[in-house]
């Protein structure tokens, strides 16, 4: 039990990192209906900026709402910049801006910083807490706790404010929302402000475990990509409760079913999302969109 | 427009240079034009699932990948003549992707991408434990063969050749296929499924279909990728290398056989070049040729030219 | 219209064509003033942090260049990005061989990589120096006459772990963590090689985990779980902090023993934590850049100094830079016996006869050996153990080549 019980625990750690990117995909996804696929790289850039915040001199906090800002900065620059040239074109267009800019940003990271891996802090330090025979990592603790946190001031956002309100119809329908007065394209880009410093949290929360190297978002983005998949794109408490199911199950399945042990983990992680897709194929909370002719 | 005869002289004499190229070329630049080729019929293969039929697929490196072990293993293992294994990877493949497209109905759009972007990721882990067959992390080495019949070719020049002649006959094959009744359903059911349907378009089985064909192309490429590199591991058949087929499909061209083509040249030499300029950051050199790409050609290469060659010419009044 | 525009596609095609015309030398690469050295490295990619080689060579060479170069010739360095990827690699590398017309290809980095163009370099019968790989196959003369590794390889050193625990842990129970892939199945053939018969019963379980994997808790746990009182750590740096570190949050104190490729001080123990470390045991045959008991060796303070001349932007505790330094000073070594006759043939034939060298960074009594049947120059590891301050040696020096 307490085996069981552990990995638990440990799969929602790890569900954590993959929650809080997917969250930041879930979200640019809801304010612009683009997946982004530099949504890794742009928090891993952030998290590098964070880094030079600290080694300049910044105490942790203050680096890191520092941090929260220039990437929100960012994220509506790269929008106003980049995407807007191509607001209109194919959707595959767009996707391939996106690949491009997960290039560049990847590729000036490694110039600027170089590839080898830097310790990164944490903001929660210290023994791990026990409880009976199960350890709890006071930062796998933090992790879960942040990425709640930002959940559910997203939720309020988008659900409760006007702002939020208006960058949903910006999304789903811009000519209407131009016609109510929503300046459609400062929707957007204030979107990917939004998703950037949420991605931007994801990278420096994850630091600490991962180690800051150009490199370290890109396992997480596939591993995001199917929690939000199995959540739901459209729904970011979808996106949380994928990425944690995405951990748990994982390790689960790696622990308790020993003809595929960790060597398959990856594979039977995705096998399940592909099986969930086939019954519910919005995601498990995601809006099923009704097409009329 | 062109008349028929002076396009099908243009392509006469374009294969007739094509076949020149290896008397003059490098056994090294043959190399890299034979992998020109392959990559043009694995773009065809998934230009034809999402450019013609609009099913988006981040998974076609999976194809790729089971081409060309069809070929590594069947070879190294089996002991069977390297030719055979191209239409043995192209039957595998027709049948694995049609299965694979009857799940894939199910999935619109987004989801369908991710749902083969997650297989994309899985096809290294998948690939390694089954070690026996595939040769787990340590891949598969194979010899490069020998030109056929005594002919007096290099081999270099004789897998360019045979390169050639595949991408021939599937452009060929595939243009049958796509500017008749099997093409035009495929583009309606991209661009107004429902409508599709009311007009008796099965559109379950085409989709299917659409599925193993592209996969049946990509497969063949990959298989020839094995025969000309001699060499299949698993991580090389990784998420990127579908990301790679995507970008060349959008760069050159959605829905355009000659698209096929240009992304080919733009995913074998643009990286290359990107180096040349750059050795501190070549990707994001590539990032920016792609942005610039993008904004300059939003519906890649073979559509740009298409826009450009309608206004230059203009209907007669 | 698609015909029209698929001429334009062929005639870009022949456009691009660019014509290149071997131009066979009689020593390719090789003029009165200079050698030309072809290499490939991951400078992208999963796997670019192992860059900082390629480019650790190249400074090492340039500080041979201004200091006169070899026999009055200069190192023509000529270094190529294939992100890890064996396709690309054949690419660049053919590029080196057939365009470039390079003498020989040194250090191409990676297993994968190496395999793929392992029968090309053998055919066209060009050097294939010095890879930087740790697999075993690289030492078969007989068969690839001209392909030889340098460091000493993954299964030996698996094997010395293995008989370290036959011979003094009687009780052992063995839990194995290791990356899926070439690097960490051969040292766990290695391992299992080293136990024999004795495998079966001793190993309680094996753990694998993927390089794209963010964490290998879960796997820890599983291991502690299992009993095991004997830990063979087969995992990257990065991977390797979270095995240390975790296994001392959950309380689990098993005799560990961690893999030369992550041995680093400065870039392992001390993020892990080195009271967290302490008790490791790896083995090692260079000495460990950021230990503190090499800090007034001569050898050490000359390699500090080229970096900070030659190459400021390498990292001060990332062993890969002394590796680069030492690997490098080995190619100077062969062609400086090569003298006036830089011919392949002469290349490969002075490669294949190092004797007894002795290099600044090596553990003291290590000596590079090689002959025409024994391409494998280093063979000799040393056991450590991390006190909390310092990898302390103890035992022999063992030699694979003995065995």
């Amino acid at each position: 039990m307490d085996i069981f019980i552990q990995q638990v625990m440990s799969g929602l750690a790890t569900g954590g990192i993959y929650a809080s990117l997917a969250l930041a995909l879930v979200m640019i996804y809801e304010a612009t209906e683009v997946v982004n696929y530099s949504q890794g790289e742009m928090a891993m850039f952030s998290t590098y900026l964070c880094w030079s915040l600290l080694q300049a001199g910044l105490p942790y906090w203050v680096a890191f709402f520092a941090t929260l800002v220039l990437a929100f900065v960012g994220g509506v620059l790269i929008e106003r910049v980049i995407i807007r040239p191509v607001e209109d074109a194919p959707i595959l267009t767009i996707v391939i801006v996106c690949i491009g800019l997960l290039v560049i940003l990847n590729s000036v990271a490694g110039w600027i910083y170089s590839y080898i891996q830097k310790p990164f802090p944490t903001p929660f330090p210290g023994e791990p807490f026990k409880l009976g025979n199960i350890y709890l990592g006071k930062h796998d603790l933090g992790e879960i706790g942040v990425t709640l946190v930002v959940f559910v001031l997203l939720f309020v956002f988008f659900r409760f404010t006007t702002l939020g309100l208006a960058m949903r119809a910006a999304a789903q329908n811009p000519v209407a929302s131009r016609l109510v007065g929503i300046r459609v394209g400062w929707m957007l880009a204030l979107g990917w402000g939004l998703a950037a410093a949420v991605g931007a949290v994801a990278g420096m929360i994850v630091a600490p475990v991962l180690f800051l190297d150009p490199n370290m978002m890109g396992g997480v983005l596939l591993y995001a990509f199917a929690s939000a998949t199995l959540g739901g794109f459209t729904s970011p408490g979808g996106a949380v409760v994928g990425g944690l199911l995405v951990g748990v199950i994982e390790n689960l399945v790696a622990t308790y079913v020993s003809f595929i042990g960790t060597e398959l983990k990856l594979t039977v992680a995705l096998a399940l999302i592909i099986l969930v897709l086939l019954f519910r194929p919005s995601g498990l909370f995601g809006r099923v969109t009704v097409r009329r002719v | 427009m062109p008349s028929r005869s002076v396009k099908a002289a243009g392509l006469i004499l374009l294969i007739a240079v094509a076949c020149a190229l290896p008397f003059v070329l490098s056994g090294f630049r043959l190399f890299q034009f034979s992998q020109v080729f392959i990559y043009a019929m694995a773009l065809l293969g998934l230009n034809i699932l999402t450019g013609y039929n609009g099913q988006i697929s981040l998974g076609h490196g999976a194809f790729y990948a089971l081409g060309a072990y069809t070929t590594a293993i069947l070879v190294d293992r089996a002991g069977v003549n390297y030719a055979l294994t191209i239409p043995a990877a192209f039957l595998l493949c027709l049948v694995v992707g049609f299965l694979f497209g009857i799940p894939a109905l199910r999935l619109e759009g987004l989801y369908l991408a991710l749902a083969t972007f997650s297989l994309a990721l899985a096809i290294p882990q998948i690939l390694k434990y089954f070690e026996h067959w595939t040769g787990g992390s340590q891949g598969i080495v194979l010899s490069k063969p020998k030109a056929p019949w005594g002919l007096p070719l290099t081999r270099d020049q004789w897998l360019y050749y045979l390169s050639l002649a595949v991408l021939i006959v599937l452009f060929v094959l595939g243009r049958n296929l796509l500017q008749g009744r099997v093409g035009r359903a495929l583009v309606a059911i991209r661009d107004n499924p429902i409508a599709a349907e009311a007009m008796g378009i099965n559109s379950a089985l085409y989709k299917s279909l659409a599925f193993g064909v592209s996969a049946a192309y990509t497969g063949v490429a990959g298989a020839l990728s094995g025969v000309v590199v001699a060499f299949v591991a698993p991580d090389t058949f990784n998420v990127f290398l579908s990301i790679t087929f995507l970008v060349g499909v959008v760069v050159g061209g959605l829905a355009s056989i000659s698209g096929a083509i240009f992304g080919a040249l733009f995913i074998q030499f643009v990286p290359n070049w990107a180096q040349d300029i750059s050795k501190a950051a070549p990707w994001a050199i590539y990032g920016i040729f792609l942005i610039v790409f993008m904004y300059v050609m939003p519906r890649g290469i073979s559509g740009s030219l298409r826009l450009a060659w309608s206004r230059l010419v203009r209907p007669k009044r | 219209m698609t015909g029209r525009r698929t001429v334009l596609a062929l005639v870009l095609t022949l456009g691009l064509a660019v014509l290149a015309a071997p131009v066979l030398a009689a020593d390719p690469g090789v003029t009165a003033t200079e050698i030309k050295i072809g290499n490939t490295n991951p400078y992208s990619g999963p796997a670019s942090a192992y860059g900082t080689i390629g480019k650790g060579i190249g400074a090492y060479f340039k500080k041979v260049n201004d200091e006169g170069g070899i026999n009055g010739r200069k190192i023509n360095y000529i270094t190529y990005d294939d992100s890890y990827s064996p396709p690309k690699t054949v690419e660049m590398v053919r590029k080196l061989v057939e365009s470039d017309q390079v003498a020989i290809l040194f250090q191409t980095l990676g297993t994968p990589p190496n395999s793929a163009i392992h029968k090309y370099m053998n055919e066209e019968k060009v050097p294939h120096l010095f890879v930087a790989t740790g697999a075993t196959k690289w030492n078969d003369p007989k068969n690839f006459p001209w392909t030889m590794g340098w460091q000493p390889n993954y299964q030996t050193e698996g094997k010395i772990y293995a008989q370290y625990i036959l011979k003094n842990i009687p009780n052992a129970k063995v839990g194995i963590l290791f990356q899926n892939d070439d690097y960490g199945k051969d040292y766990l053939k290695g391992f299992e090689d080293g136990l024999g018969d004795a495998a079966k019963k001793l190993i309680v379980l094996k753990q694998s985990y993927e390089v794209t994997d963010p964490t290998i808790d879960s796997q820890i746990v599983n291991l502690k779980n299992s009993g095991a009182n004997v830990f063979f750590n087969i995992t990257i740096p990065k991977f390797a902090v979270q095995a240390i570190k975790k296994s001392h949050d959950i309380g689990w104190k098993p005799t560990h023993f961690l893999n030369n490729v992550s041995s680093s001080l400065g870039t392992v123990l001390k993020p892990a934590g080195l009271e967290a470390s302490r008790g490791l045991i790896t083995a090692l045959y260079a000495k460990e850049i950021t230990d503190p008991q090499w800090k007034n060796d001569k050898g050490m303070q000359d390699w500090l100094a080229w970096m900070k001349k030659y190459y400021p932007e390498g990292a001060l505790d990332d062993q890969a830079n002394a590796y680069a330094y030492t690997v490098a000073q080995t190619m100077v070594h062969v062609l400086k016996q090569c003298g006036n006759d830089l011919s392949r043939a002469n290349i490969m034939r002075q490669a294949a006869n190092i004797k007894n060298l002795e290099l600044p960074l090596l553990l003291p009594g290590i000596k590079i050996n090689t002959s025409p049947t024994d391409y494998a120059p280093i063979e000799q590891e040393q056991l450590a153990k991390f006190d909390g301050e310092r990898w302390a040696l103890f035992g022999e020096l063992y030699d694979a080549s003995k065995k």
